[in-house]
């Protein structure tokens, strides 16, 4: 059950830390981006400019995107090294469709 | 009982909050209210106060300083006017909306164009959606016990709004007025310490302020404020009835002047009650039934206790230092039909809209007004519902002032 008016904290404020990981932002996507891990070298760019946090790594290196945050900006794609490019976006609707 | 000092209302809020003692006082000077912060400054200067007084780039960035600074989890206070409040206006509604206690003395002053610096009621009237409690004082005395009690309303747990302790630019703010001061410690004792719900200085217990709240929650949070200016009702009594205890000076939601058997009535905000009172003096001196209701508190509106003051009355005039064009009367006119359209007993009700721009008010003006009203009573018809008074190229249209 969602909390009613008189059981919120006044005035919107959060006092749950780091709680944004609840907010799945990942719906908000029209392109999602998708990673060739054998192309990619690990120079860790996208993880850095990544504003939702969604890129993952396992054993320190790149991995795969947390699909429920990814709001698809792109910017991982783009910053993906011109001599790389081992990231392409696709559409979202093509991608749940399997193509 | 307390000192008798002789000063200007602008000094005596000054003096209210060095004897308060905020934590933080971010602002930026407007004509009429820049004394207020230049007094302030100086007793920051001499030692007098630990408040940290920020001088901002503007309006804008006083009430961002003043959220900033209460998010912190400081006592915060600002003073400004007009221009200056109409600056700050997206603030005003984060201030109250993020439930910060921001106290404000709003000395009321137009709204350009044309440019004017005196006083009418067009800035904080056109602030009273903003979510903050508003309330106007008639002189210096009561400026200064106002600004007192804003805080206690403000910080009171089952409130936690801002609040806006409003009087009359220049015929408050600037003339010297005869004033009795409560001493240091009572004020201090009275004000008490503030304790913030959730300060962002409280490293140990991170929170986020600001966060995007949408169709989800922002009712919510909406109607929750709107309980909080509900409560605030109870609160401005309780406050008012502790602050009798140490002044001897009672406060209500509004003022009644001889109403008790008035049959007409004039509503007043503010300075110009006075000068009504001098009227109702002599008209009563002669026998008429003549009466004055000056509203104290306008936000949150006591609809239920106006209306039933005024139930009464035969004819009543409301008038308006602030107008809305295009609406049928000026803010305080539609807020009182508002309240009677309810009530089975109603007197006749007419607006006048005076004093813009600092527009005097004289005694014979409001002589005129109770004519009309007496007319209206005798005849039960009015001639118009609302009409501009003491102004030039309209025939004064109810006989000469």
């Amino acid at each position: 059950m969602k909390k009613g008016w008189k059981d919120l904290p006044i005035g919107g404020v959060i006092l749950e830390a780091a709680n944004t990981k609840k907010y799945a932002t990942g719906d908000w996507r029209t392109f999602r981006p998708v990673i060739d891990l054998d192309k990619c070298t690990n120079c860790m760019r996208c993880w850095i400019f990544c504003p939702d946090s969604a890129v993952c790594l396992v054993d320190g290196k790149v991995n795969h995107f947390d699909y429920e945050h990814c709001k698809g900006c792109g910017i991982c794609a783009v910053e993906c090294p011109d001599n790389v490019k081992a990231i392409t976006m696709i559409e979202e609707a093509k991608a749940k469709e399997g193509k | 009982m307390g000192k008798l000092v002789a000063l200007t209302g602008n000094i005596a809020v000054a003096t209210a909050m060095r004897q308060i003692n905020p934590d933080v006082c971010a602002a930026y000077p407007i004509t009429p209210s820049t004394q207020v912060m230049e007094q302030f400054s100086e007793y920051v200067a001499d030692g007098l106060v630990d408040t940290e007084l920020i001088a901002t780039e503007s309006e804008h960035s006083a009430m961002s300083a003043c959220i900033g600074a209460a998010a912190a989890g400081g006592r915060v206070m600002t003073a400004t006017s007009s221009q200056g409040l109409a600056l700050m206006w997206e603030m005003l509604y984060i201030a109250a909306g993020m439930r910060f206690p921001i106290t404000l003395a709003c000395v009321n002053r137009a709204l350009s164009a044309p440019i004017n610096i005196h006083g009418d009621h067009s800035d904080s009237m056109g602030a009273r959606d903003s979510g903050w409690i508003q309330i106007y004082a008639e002189n210096a005395q009561e400026a200064y016990d106002n600004q007192i009690q804003t805080v206690r309303i403000a910080e009171h747990m089952d409130v936690r709004l801002p609040v806006m302790s409003c009087m009359d630019g220049f015929i408050t703010s600037h003339a010297i007025d005869s004033l009795e001061l409560l001493d240091d410690k009572t004020v201090r004792d009275f004000a008490g310490e503030y304790k913030a719900t959730h300060p962002l200085l409280d490293v140990e217990h991170p929170v986020t302020y600001g966060a995007l709240d949408l169709q989800d929650y922002f009712m919510e949070h909406k109607r929750a404020q709107a309980e909080a200016m509900k409560n605030s009702r109870k609160v401005i009594l309780d406050v008012a009835r502790e602050y009798k205890k140490l002044s001897g000076r009672g406060f209500e939601y509004f003022e009644e002047y001889y109403m008790d058997d008035a049959e007409i009535a004039i509503v007043i905000l503010s300075s110009a009650a006075g000068t009504v009172k001098v009227v109702v003096d002599a008209m009563r001196a002669k026998g008429e039934k003549v009466g004055l209701l000056r509203p104290r508190v306008f936000r949150p509106f006591p609809y239920n206790e106006l209306s039933d003051a005024l139930s009464n009355v035969k004819a009543v005039a409301i008038m308006d230092r602030a107008d809305s064009h295009g609406a049928e009367g000026g803010p305080l006119f539609m807020e009182f039909k508002s309240a009677l359209y309810n009530n089975k007993k109603q007197p006749i009700m007419i607006n006048k809209i005076f004093g813009l721009g600092g527009r005097d008010l004289m005694l014979p003006d409001i002589e005129t007004v109770y004519r009309e009203l007496r007319d209206i009573k005798n005849t039960g018809k009015i001639r118009t519902v609302s009409e501009y008074i003491t102004v030039r190229g309209e025939e004064a249209a109810y006989g000469k002032a």
